[in-house]
């Protein structure tokens, strides 16, 4: 594979980053940053792609999120934390939509979240299918099972640390 | 017949067909919840968990879809834990016993080669609600394909003993196939307006990429024949009944009970 230099983002999160920045509630958006995954630490549901549009009428406030997988159990904790975080910050009318279109995937994740998965030890989604160990870097990894400790990751491990390691599934 | 599903064909097709749609998947995802604590190492263990929770989530996104065409102020949850097994109208193949770890991923192998072909074509559907939820679940599918097939590769070349349990698991499973591809008659008018997928048309494709893939093992599959039908008019195996009694008995214990 030709080194890439020149790096660029997938139009998936392309198109939702232009989205963010043409929105006139930037004030909004800036709230959610504060909004994670509770199963993944420290990433945002902005950098997770969840978080797909943010609309105000008035005082009303209405947050569009989309599942990563349809049995996702975090959806409604997500919601939750949305609801609580415009609250705290005096926004009292709030409503969370849970949109299946557009669906969403992998490619949706910022540059920014896939470099905190590789953070928290989860390798990031790469279009081989092949991630390198999110411990030592080695390339020399293998399958265990498709599906790890949630739907979204699948479980791998390095032949050169024994690392065994979640991969953030790309899909 | 009351005990049957009583919808009307003809005014409430869309409703008829989302609710099978529904069925299937909340069906197929208990019988893989089964396996909790049951497969044969701790990762299988996740991994079917995980697939049975794609499932279950699908049904959701129906259900809900369902209660709304329905408007009668059920919620996806009476329509799943509150209706008997006649009123039921899963295709049988979901249905069966989780039977043995052959069995299971065969059956899953089987349905996955059929979802994959079938949500491909539904994502185009004329219904938004109907096409997004086809665009959700096409992706898990495709998944699900990639870790039925080498499971069964693994499982039909490994032992005497593991090759055996697969062509046990064909031999139980090839007469539930052809249901698959039925067309009821609310169905095929749907698909003449472009909402539903002609599953008579993917059946050629169906039988080639299985008998395809089963060759590499030296299984030779026939061309998939209409043996047994019903689940769609709510006539089932005796299985379903037992499963509902222990997937409903929560709701059914005490009722409008949350979690």
């Amino acid at each position: 594979m030709a080194e890439q230099l020149i790096p660029t983002v997938a139009p998936a999160f392309a198109q939702r980053r232009k989205h963010r920045n043409d929105s006139a509630h930037q004030q909004l958006w800036d709230i959610l940053d504060e909004v994670c995954d509770p199963e993944l630490p420290g990433l945002t549901i902005w950098d997770l792609g969840v978080l797909q549009d943010v609309k105000r009428e008035g005082d009303a406030v209405e947050v569009v999120i989309t599942p990563t997988y349809s049995g996702c159990p975090a959806v409604e904790t997500m919601s939750d934390d949305v609801v609580s975080a415009l609250n705290k910050a005096g926004f009292s009318e709030v409503k969370v939509t849970v949109a299946l279109s557009p669906a969403w995937g992998s490619d949706m994740i910022s540059p920014k979240g896939k470099a905190h998965l590789a953070t928290i030890k989860i390798a990031p989604p790469v279009d081989t299918d092949q991630p390198n160990c999110p411990v030592c870097g080695s390339s020399n990894t293998f399958t265990i099972s498709q599906f790890g400790s949630t739907a979204c990751k699948a479980l791998h491990q390095c032949r050169d640390c024994f690392e065994t390691f979640d991969y953030f599934k790309r899909i | 017949m009351s005990n049957f599903v009583d919808y009307n064909a003809d005014k409430d097709g869309l409703l008829r067909f989302v609710l099978g749609l529904a069925d299937d998947s909340v069906v197929l995802g208990h019988r893989l919840s089964e396996w909790c604590s049951y497969a044969p190492y701790l990762e299988e263990d996740l991994a079917l968990g995980n697939v049975a929770l794609d499932y279950v989530g699908r049904a959701r996104m129906l259900f809900q879809y369902a209660a709304e065409l329905e408007g009668q102020g059920r919620s996806e949850d009476d329509l799943a834990y509150l209706r008997d097994e006649r009123q039921y109208t899963n295709l049988l193949i979901h249905e069966l016993p989780k039977g043995d770890f052959a069995f299971s991923m065969m059956r899953q192998f089987f349905v996955d080669v059929f979802y994959v072909l079938y949500l491909d074509k539904l994502t185009a559907s004329k219904d938004e609600r109907i096409a997004a939820i086809a665009a959700k679940a096409i992706k898990e599918s495709r998944y699900h394909l990639k870790r039925s097939e080498p499971w069964i590769i693994q499982l039909a070349q490994g032992t005497d003993e593991s090759r055996q349990r697969v062509l046990t698991a064909i031999d139980e499973l090839k007469d539930f196939i052809g249901e698959l591809f039925e067309m009821p008659q609310w169905e095929q008018a749907l698909a003449e307006q472009g909402i539903a997928v002609d599953r008579k048309a993917l059946q050629k494709d169906w039988d080639n990429h299985v008998q395809q893939f089963l060759a590499q093992s030296e299984i030779e599959f026939g061309d998939s024949q209409l043996q047994i039908r019903g689940g769609r008019f709510g006539v089932h195996t005796e299985h379903l009944g037992h499963m509902l009694s222990e997937m409903q008995f929560v709701q059914r214990a005490y009722p409008g009970m949350q979690w």
